[in-house]
């Protein structure tokens, strides 16, 4: 045993028991629930019967994902106050989704996104372009969770030698081919994507939602309490913003270590408009001869960056109320009601959690000022994961504990988040690819087959492309996901509530215009920012950024980003245009196609408004039961 | 699941569905424009009275207070009471039909 096990040296134990429990309890509740789970509505809506109060958990534990539980705390401490936007909007975009869409959606009574987008418009061709949409944003929101396990699992085992032993094939190789200390990246990735995808496959939604209902109070319980021994110590959250700026008074303030010279000053981080938003105008800036430099900045930046700023509200307002794998998690309340009351307490648990990552930053900035040398995992994305190990000198062995626990809350973080994509796009492919389009006939037990086979499908395909995106950062990858989402699926489900005149031709113009433009757009500016990192070297980018490095496109994009900052910002975050461009299209071409608006708008608009009460609902399925055989 | 009984006519009518509709959306614009005038107000504040949200409360900048405390429980206010008048509301519905 201790020679197997001789591997583990220098790995602290502590971090290694705590995210071995995590794993390990993952894999147990999802073993115990899925016996439960029996029939193809437990697999794809954990039978409509949750409870408000484990709905809004797993909800909860579903949203919170790699990028709340470090990336926030790392964007706070690398660009200050802009990075604010980030948990707040995250939060507060829950309200947009309570207000217009939660109670009407969950009403309509489908299995997924898709379902509605079909039943509403009475076209099995927009079922598809949603299906496609579906797992396309699946896909862009799971890789940086797979990017998150890879990172996380190399940092725990950082110390570890497999070198000259049986395992030495799995240590990660230098160019030259020679082994070297530590664990490969992509082994965190298999192992989180083959522990979610077993759950999925034997439990389905039902199996998940203990899973992912736990999981948050593990990420609730590994914020908030090594954060609270952390400001004991050194100071609380008002002491620790005291410390920063030329007028710091009015307030406790702490004694911190000096700021390297790559971290940006006090007045720019505490702030607004500081690096995050006004980057694009300060590069630009630096490409002019020096006498010009100071007018540019002055006439461009502070306006530029108020632009930036209300770009990225709207993507992440807009983009929260438009995630199909949190929109599918609406559909097992058993009614409106539970829907909306679900949606309150949702707010309630995560706008508790984002108090705390914050925190985390600015403690970091005060005490662990060497972050700013990394770029990425590598620098402030960790800081959530080093900060309890400043307790160490002083208090020993509590620093590794907490440090543990703030470890487990992050494997809880990629595991609750990507158990629910793969729900969600399991669903899509085995009920609307598999159930609709391909065997319409199926008999339940081929449904639940299909789901069990469709859950490995998307798990290995999703392990495949995580251990692929090593080079790009998590917050970025999110932040695509959610520009494309707020320029898609929040237009089509606010639109085809609320306006009875829309038609399908209208909804595929919008979503179709608006997703496509802004990922058209995102991509242009992560093709330049990653050719930049390959010239730069700062990044192990790897083939991607080499290959772009010296592409003629990377770099006209980069020049015409230096002539035009304001490009570059509409590019980066293009919600401001791409959300009112989608509604736009649909107004227009839904006008003008307007002879096609299902027949029966009427009692299809009755469903989705009037009160469960009047008994609506039944009335709609048994209509439509006859002929589609749901 | 019992089969409830067929529902009056009158919850078919063109009306009912205009009022119903309105009374609903009027509750949530209502709502999301309190909450829009802050969401989007507090960028305008910090643009224009740079110096004001600069001020020091008890070590915090104003302007972080608001974004990065406040803003939740703020938040919350608007939801529950979203969520107690919509309930309401979709009694009084239930109740004006069955009269």
């Amino acid at each position: 045993m201790m020679t197997t096990l001789a591997f583990l040296n220098g790995v602290d134990p502590w971090i290694f028991t705590f995210s071995l429990i995590t794993v390990v309890g993952t894999v147990w509740m999802g073993f115990r629930s899925a016996k439960t789970s029996k029939t193809a509505s437990d697999f794809f809506v954990a039978g409509r019967s949750v409870s408000v109060g484990w709905n809004a958990s797993a909800i909860s534990g579903e949203y919170l994902s790699a990028a709340s539980f470090m990336g926030v705390a790392g964007m706070v401490m690398s660009v200050g106050y802009d990075a604010l936007w980030y948990p707040v909007c995250y939060a507060c975009g829950y309200l947009f989704l309570l207000l217009f869409i939660a109670g009407p959606l969950r009403r309509f009574g489908a299995y997924t996104i898709p379902d509605f987008a079909e039943g509403r418009f009475d076209s099995p061709v927009f079922r598809k372009i949603a299906v496609c949409f579906v797992l396309f944003i699946g896909f862009f929101y799971t890789m940086p969770q797979m990017k998150g396990a890879g990172t996380v699992l190399a940092y725990i085992f950082k110390s570890v030698d497999l070198r000259g032993g049986v395992l030495e094939f799995l240590a990660p190789h230098n160019a030259a081919g020679q082994a070297l200390v530590g664990f490969p990246y992509w082994a965190g990735v298999v192992l989180v994507g083959a522990v979610i995808t077993l759950n999925v496959a034997l439990g389905g939604m039902k199996g998940i939602t203990l899973v992912q209902a736990v999981q948050y109070w593990i990420k609730a319980f590994a914020i908030s309490v090594p954060i609270f021994v952390l400001m004991a110590v050194f100071g609380f959250y008002n002491g620790q913003l005291g410390a920063n700026g030329a007028n710091a008074t009015g307030g406790p303030t702490v004694e911190r270590k000096a700021l390297v010279e790559k971290a940006p000053t006090d007045t720019a981080w505490i702030a607004p408009f500081g690096p995050l938003t006004t980057k694009a105008v300060t590069a630009a800036a630096a490409k002019l001869p020096a006498a010009e430099r100071a007018a540019f900045l002055a006439e461009y930046q502070r306006p530029y960056s108020l632009v930036y700023t209300y770009s990225l509200i709207m993507a992440l307002v807009c983009g929260t109320a438009g995630l199909p794998h949190i929109l599918v998690r609406f559909y097992t309340n058993p009614d409106g009601v539970a829907a909306k009351r679900t949606t309150m307490w949702v707010m309630i648990l995560i706008g508790v959690f984002y108090v705390f990552p914050p925190m985390f930053g600015a403690l970091g900035r005060n005490f662990m000022p060497e972050l700013y040398l990394g770029v990425g995992a590598k620098g402030t994305d960790k800081v959530v994961l080093e900060l309890p190990t400043l307790l160490g000198p002083k208090y020993g062995v509590l620093g590794s504990i907490l440090s543990g626990i703030t470890c487990a809350g992050a494997f809880a973080a990629f595991m609750s988040t990507f158990s629910g994509l793969l729900v969600s796009m399991t669903g899509a492919l085995a009920h609307d690819v598999y159930g609709r389009m391909l065997r319409p006939n199926a008999t339940p037990a081929q449904r639940l087959t299909a789901f069990k086979v469709s859950a490995v499908i998307i798990g290995g395909l999703a392990i495949f492309l995580g251990s692929k995106v090593e080079a790009l950062e998590i917050n970025f990858m999110v932040g695509q996901a959610f520009a494309i989402a707020a320029a898609s699926y929040f237009p089509l489900l606010f639109m085809s509530v609320w306006w009875r005149g829309m038609t399908m031709k209208g909804a595929a113009a919008g979503m179709l215009g608006g997703g496509l433009l802004a990922l058209l757009a995102v991509a242009l500016t992560s093709i330049s920012d990653v050719a930049a990192a390959g010239a730069k070297k700062i990044s192990d980018a790897g083939m991607l950024s080499s290959y772009w490095e010296n592409h003629s496109l990377a770099q006209s994009l980069g020049e015409a980003w230096v002539h035009h900052p304001l490009l570059r910002i509409l590019c980066e975050q293009p919600a401001i245009w791409a959300v009112p461009l989608a509604i736009i299209l649909m107004v227009i071409v839904s006008k003008a196609t307007s002879s096609s608006v299902p027949a029966d708008i009427r009692m299809k608009m009755l469903v989705l408004h009037a009160p469960e009460k009047l008994g609506l609902k039944q009335e709609y399925i048994q209509e439509h039961q006859v002929g589609a055989g749901h | 699941m019992s089969t409830p009984p067929p529902p009056p006519d009158s919850v078919h009518s063109e009306e009912f569905l205009r009022s119903l509709m309105r009374r609903q959306l009027n509750l949530s614009v209502a709502c999301a424009a309190t909450f829009l005038v802050v969401l989007l107000g507090l960028p305008l504040l910090n643009y224009f009275a740079p110096a004001f949200m600069a001020t020091r409360v008890a070590g915090f900048t104003l302007s972080w207070l608001v974004l990065g405390v406040l803003f939740f429980p703020f938040v919350w206010i608007i939801s529950w009471r979203f969520i107690r008048r919509s309930i309401a509301l979709e009694e009084a519905e239930v109740k004006s039909v069955k009269r």
